[in-house]
Parts: structure tokens; sequence; C-alpha cells
């Protein structure tokens, strides 16, 4: 799922009721999402004066990926290895039993007590998979802290939720989807691309920087 | 998937392994330090058992209860069963307290059915009769598939001991096959259903010529309370023509693993010593059993889009 909040969010082009969705927009090629990808990784470890201490804690399915992505970029510049963990949200969703919910894989986190969490997704959209997430990362420990990193944030939040560290700030439209594809989950080369249905309307989401 | 009635509701080797594979999300929570989710607040699970129970039972309430439902237990021994209320009534009673599920255990065949046909409510089913228990069969798939997976084609397992009276037995044959082991069922002819046709398995009326060969040996409670007549001349003479001995252990492959559903009678159908070995996967059977049940519970509760 690339947009885990999204209503519709499977493989292109994505027939939404309406008719299928089209390619709208490129938004990231590999080697730019890779410098995204590597800017934050210098921001988590600039923001918490070094990256011991730091877990980072990635949402299935993406967001795992990135996870170990950027302990890989961490360790590359730092020379420390920090820990990564893959989170699953599905039994602390508040929409189980209004659409299909099924867990994207096992919980597997090492240990956070005092610890600072960087959970990392890959878009960040009405925010309720991160407050689930911050649901079921509580019950594992408690954190000195927890902040967010995703590589886009395309906007339109229903709850009160931020993000620590973003690749893009994309604005789109409700009805759009943001597909983002990982090589070593989707393969085929790195990218991010806004598709939406063929008529446009409504305003675009509105994103603060 | 509304109910769980029979293996079959899973829809053949890929729905089981769908099931298993679910079932891996829910041993991560049952390791945590709080092995408690929220997924299924505000739902309520019954158990509405009509036959004694220890582990099913208990199984069910605790995996309920991991995923933040509400349980209420029926148990015929304290209820209006006693004053002659039936088993219609007791559904429509219990369903008007408002509940989701009700796990189901009765000595009739096809009762879990019956109930499924008269309630809105999700049902399992928790034993019928000799007819079926899916739960069981998925959990002994599950903790097979752990050691031996995660492929379990041509995986070689014997099923030893009471078939005929055994619900356990029937919904493995039905599991186990789906995945596509190669299946021994075992035992004296007197223990053997009256008919095999249609059940994909061998035979064999002696349990020293499959030792060697098997990779599991599945092993069945003798069901004294089933058995109203006298099938075998004595419990020490099938304990020594069938039991599992650590004699016959002995000659097992190194490797070959040991499973019973529970619960065993140490001495006849399984040597205590046998039991409490390392081939021995009685207790993580139980462990697993609480995992596959939330996953079942999950699937039937909170899995799908609105109810309509």
């Amino acid at each position: 799922m690339h947009a885990p909040d999204a209503p519709a969010t499977t493989d292109a082009p994505i027939d939404s009721g309406g008719g299928r969705f089209v390619f709208r927009a490129g938004v990231f090629d590999a080697p730019t999402l890779r410098r995204a990808l590597t800017r934050i990784a210098h921001e988590i470890v600039e923001r918490n004066h070094g990256p011991d201490g730091v877990v980072l804690v990635g949402l299935y399915t993406r967001g795992v990926a990135l996870a170990h992505r950027l302990a890989v970029s961490i360790e590359s510049f730092e020379g420390v290895s920090v820990p990564t963990g893959a989170l699953d949200v599905a039994f602390y969703r508040d929409d189980i039993g209004l659409r299909p919910v099924q867990p994207l894989g096992p919980t597997e986190v090492p240990d956070i007590t005092d610890r600072t969490v960087v959970l990392v997704d890959d878009v960040l959209f009405t925010g309720r998979t991160v407050r689930s997430a911050l649901g079921a990362l509580l019950e594992l420990g408690r954190p000195r802290a927890v902040q967010l990193a995703v590589l886009v944030d395309r906007g339109h939040r229903e709850l009160p939720i931020r993000a620590d560290y973003v690749g893009k700030n994309l604005p789109t439209k409700v009805a759009e989807d943001v597909q983002v594809r990982l090589s070593e989950v989707d393969g085929g080369d790195d990218g991010v691309e806004i598709w939406g249905p063929p008529e446009t309307g409504g305003p675009r989401g509105e994103v603060v920087a | 998937m509304k109910h769980l009635l029979s293996i079959d509701d899973l829809g053949g080797r890929a729905g089981i392994e769908e099931m298993l594979d679910l079932t891996d999300s829910f041993v991560e929570v049952t390791r945590r330090e709080i092995p408690k989710v929220p997924a299924l607040r505000g739902k309520t699970v019954v158990s509405l058992f009509y036959e004694d129970s220890t582990r099913t039972r208990l199984s069910f309430e605790t995996a309920a209860k991991r995923l933040g439902a509400d349980t209420m237990t029926f148990s015929v021994s304290s209820s209006s069963v006693k004053k002659g209320e039936s088993l219609l009534d007791t559904v429509q009673t219990i369903e008007a307290m408002g509940i989701d599920a009700i796990v189901v255990r009765h000595s009739a065949a096809g009762a879990a059915h019956r109930v499924a046909s008269w309630t809105a409510a999700s049902v399992v089913n928790g034993g019928d009769g000799r007819r079926e228990h899916p739960t069981q069969g998925l959990l002994d798939a599950f903790t097979l598939r752990r050691h031996r997976g995660p492929s379990l084609d041509g995986c070689r397992v014997a099923i030893v001991g009471d078939i005929r009276n055994s619900r356990v037995a029937r919904s493995n044959v039905r599991a186990f096959h789906a995945l596509g082991c190669d299946i021994t069922l075992v035992g004296p002819p007197t223990l053997l259903p009256e008919s095999l046709v249609g059940w994909p398995v061998r035979v064999s009326y002696d349990l020293d010529d499959v030792l060697g060969e098997v990779d599991v040996v599945s092993l069945l409670r003798i069901q004294r309370e089933r058995i109203a007549d006298a099938l075998f001349p004595s419990l020490r003479e099938y304990a020594h023509r069938w039991g599992l001995t650590a004699e016959r252990a002995a000659r097992l492959k190194p490797d070959t693993l040991v499973m019973h559903p529970g619960p065993m009678n140490r001495g006849i159908e399984i040597a205590a010593e046998v039991a409490d070995s390392p081939r021995s996967l009685v207790t993580e059977q139980v462990a697993n059993g609480v995992a596959v049940r939330m996953a079942v519970l999950w699937t039937l509760l909170g899995s799908g889009g609105p109810v309509v």
C-alpha cells in the first residue's frame, strides 16, 4: 500500500469507481528519492545530536524498507549501526469494521525504552496511520521521544499530527493517489508519482512546509 | 468469511495458508510483555460449551481477551439447560444480549451449523461430535509448519489411535491434506471409520510398520467416554500395540516430531517420557492454539468491511 491512508491503494492504473486513475505527475525519480533520504538521514542525526539512542521503526510495508535505507545511510557517514524495527498498525486502526483491514507483517521492534524512536513511513496523508502507530508503539515500551519521518507529505490531515522529517511536501487533491515505488518492495526503479481520476476538480490540498 | 464450521470453509490450500500466515502476526502479539491489542474492542465472544473442555474454551477466551473483546462463558452444568432449555432457545437468549461471535462445542455432529443458521453472530465450531474441530486442525498445521515449513508438501504424517471417534482426526486430515501432506491413519480396525471412501489417506493396522518412515506422529486420545462397546481388549493391550512407548519412540527417525491434541492419557496412547521429550510439540500446540484462534476471531470479526 503506497499511501496507507488513501482510499484506493493498489497498483496503477487504479479503478476507483468513477473510472481508471491516470498518471498525473512524476515527483521523485530514483536519484532524487535517494538524495531526499540522504538528507533525512543527516537531519535525523543532526536533530538528535548523533545517532546514539536513535531507533528507526518503519511502518509496513514501504516504511520498513525506508527505515532500513535510512539506517544504511546513517551507518555510511557515522559508522554506527542504528537499530531498526518493523511495526504493523492494523490492530490499532480506527477504521476496523469500516473497511477491510489486514496485518501486513509481524511487528519486530527492538528495545525502545528511553530511546528516541523515529517512525518511518512513505506517505503522510490523514495522519490516522501515524495515530495507530503511536498506539501500537507505546504498548511496546516507553520511548524518550517519538519523531516522524516521511518520504512525502501530501496534506489533508484529519488529526493533529505533523512530520519531523519530510522528503517532499506535495500538494495533492484528496481523490488523487500518491504512488511510491521502492525497488526492494515493488521491483523496478525507485519513484514517486501522482495518479488521479481523469477529470480534475476541487482545490489542491494545503501543505504546511 | 462469516463462520468457521469446517476446515473446508477456508477454501482449500490458499485460504488455509493465508490463515497460517496471519497467525504469525498474532504469535508476535502473544509474546509481548503486554500481550494484548485493541483490535476487537467492543465485540463480545460467547463460548457455548455443551461438552467438557479445558484447553479449547480457555484458548478461545484468552484469544478473545487478547484481542480486546469481552467474553461470556456458558457451561451446561450451571445453566438453564439443566431446566430443559433447548439449544435454539439458549442461542436466542444469548443473542438477545448483543453478541458478535459464538464458539460452540456440542456432542452432536452439525450442531455448530444449526447454531449458525439461527443467529446473526459469527459461529466458530469448537468441536461437534465426531465431525470437526477446525481450529485444532489449523493449530496443528501451524505448529507443524513452524517446524517443517514453509511448505508441507510431501511431509509424512501418521495419525494414530481412535480415528473413528475423533473430530480432530477429521479436521487434521482435511488441513494436512490440503497443505500437501502424505497421511497414514494407524489403529486397530475397530477404531478406524466404517468407510474410508473419500479420505485422502493410507491405512495401516500396525504402528511398527510406519514408525521408521514418518516425519510426524500425531497421537489421538483414546476417547473412553465415546467407546460404548469393547473395541479393543484392554487399555493395556492398546498401549502395548498402538501406544507410542519409549521403546517405539527410539525407533523413530531422529527428527521425527510427536504431536498430541490433548488431553493426553499418559501411559496409554503416549508414554510420559515421550510426551515430555524434546521431539514432543504438545505444549507448543497449546501455545499456538491461542494465536490461531486470535487469527480466526480477527478474520471473522475484525478484518472485513461493513457488515450488511
